[in-house]
């Protein structure tokens, strides 16, 4: 059977995803979906641009609800992003997987994707745009998390707060970090949802 | 789903959901409700009935308690929040309260008292041209709402460390609890009471505290957020329990330092 011998290679190089990257995965799914949601409930109650979320799309209920969230699943969000980062940074995932990152292989693999000829044969090899995509919302995620502190102690932590343009600077940086992820997000699910092969490896590893 | 979860014979479910619907403003409990019905996932990971919105509620209550300890341990006392030029006053200062600009409370100047009570030693209550002949200080800082919005204003007033060292408060209590006119409250740390920056309001950009802002007296702390800066002053007491306050008990974080 082909899956077998598929199962046997496979075995022998180690899962397509490693167990921590599973694991911290899901659970920065979860966090995600508790920060951006309470954010957005948060953000309504004085919108920095011209609009507002709608919402049946934001958690908590109202400003309140929001805040408890928000500053519950910071903790979830933090905790679980700094254990990915130091054991993917002990473990040199980073440098193996999201390096080197090089302008003519994104052009010639965006061009691909765009046009619909990118392979997607070996899922444990990222192609440019993918190293691209989540080297960038790796950055924006702690972009988010620096000015989200920034934002939450902007006199215990100035000096940060400065670093952003002050409190104002700092709320617009939290806000397009995290435009910036969940753009990432749109994309990334769309990506899952047409090769289902690799939302089955960052379930079962495989 | 939302009652699917088991709960501790002990606890009477009734009284819990009457207790956390007092909470939440009408409109917005049921949506409460469905939302954290939404996340059965994470029940399902943690093990925890987190669809069962009371039990939601109270695990969260308890992460802003360990926010409180956590902010309190951040909290450094001679850490100055900036302070800004004279032109960078926000003007037309906005105002904000849970009650319309209209129906602020209008407070007789001749028959104002500060009510002073607990562990202080003199306590005299005090009129406002009293307060008024303490030395004053001024200072331009920025106020930050809980909504995100911001406004840098000038306040001028009595330190608050220095009015609660000459009434002999007891500094090594553990709160201060201000009430106000209209039936606000809101209570800090006394780290922040002693903060040098922590000031007793009489006045507002070179005039006298307009009504909006809380006239005759309000709280100005530039290390919290805006809603722990109460206006129309009228009761301090210094005291050991935690006394919470109007937008606490709703859920708002009781220590909310910046």
């Amino acid at each position: 059977m082909s899956t077998s011998t598929q199962r046997t290679s496979s075995q022998d190089l180690g899962p397509i995803q490693p167990l921590y990257v599973r694991i911290t995965h899901w659970i920065n799914a979860i966090a995600i979906f508790i920060m951006v949601g309470s954010g957005w409930q948060i953000y309504n109650a004085s919108p920095l641009l011209a609009f507002a979320f709608p919402p049946s799309l934001t958690l908590g209920g109202w400003l309140a609800g929001g805040l408890l969230w928000h500053f519950a699943g910071m903790w979830l969000f933090v905790g679980n992003g700094l254990f990915y980062l130091v054991l993917g940074l002990k473990r040199g995932h980073f440098r193996r997987k999201f390096l080197p990152i090089r302008a003519t292989d994104v052009m010639a693999d965006l061009g691909a994707a765009v046009t619909g000829r990118l392979s997607h044969a070996d899922l444990s090899v990222y192609n440019a745009v993918q190293k691209l995509f989540y080297l960038g919302v790796l950055i924006a995620g702690v972009v988010i998390v620096a000015s989200g502190l920034a934002l939450w102690k902007p006199v215990q932590f100035k000096e940060l707060a400065a670093l952003f343009g002050g409190y104002e600077g700092a709320r617009l940086v939290h806000f397009f970090a995290m435009a910036s992820i969940v753009l990432f997000l749109v994309i990334h699910v769309a990506m899952a949802v047409l090769v289902p092969r690799s939302l089955r490896a960052m379930i079962g590893g495989r | 789903m939302r009652h699917a979860g088991k709960r501790p014979p002990e606890v009477n479910a009734e009284l819990l959901v009457q207790d956390a619907a007092r909470l939440l403003p009408d409109a917005s409990r049921r949506r409460f409700l469905r939302q954290v019905a939404s996340l059965g996932a994470l029940a399902a990971l943690t093990g925890c009935d987190i669809t069962d919105a009371p039990s939601a509620e109270k695990a969260l209550r308890k992460i802003s308690e360990f926010n409180d300890w956590v902010q309190a341990r951040l909290f450094n006392p001679n850490r100055l929040a900036t302070t800004y030029p004279d032109s960078a006053v926000t003007r037309p200062f906005p105002f904000n309260a849970y009650y319309p600009e209209a129906e602020a409370p209008d407070v007789d100047e001749e028959r104002y008292r500060l009510i002073l009570d607990g562990r202080i030693a003199n306590k005299q209550p005090w009129t406002l041209p009293q307060l008024a002949e303490l030395p004053q200080e001024t200072q331009i800082t920025r106020l930050v709402c809980v909504e995100g919005w911001s406004a840098i204003g000038k306040w001028t007033g009595v330190p608050l460390r220095s009015f609660l060292e000459r009434v002999g408060a007891d500094l090594t209590a553990k709160y201060v609890h201000f009430v106000c006119a209209e039936g606000y409250s809101s209570s800090i740390d006394m780290p922040t009471a002693l903060h040098p920056q922590t000031q007793m309001t009489l006045a507002f950009d070179g005039q006298t505290l307009p009504t909006r802002f809380g006239f005759p007296m309000r709280i100005r702390i530039p290390t919290k957020l805006g809603f722990k800066n109460p206006k129309h002053v009228i009761g301090m007491t210094v005291l050991n329990n935690y006394t919470g306050g109007y937008w606490e008990d709703q859920g708002y974080n009781w220590f909310s330092g910046l």
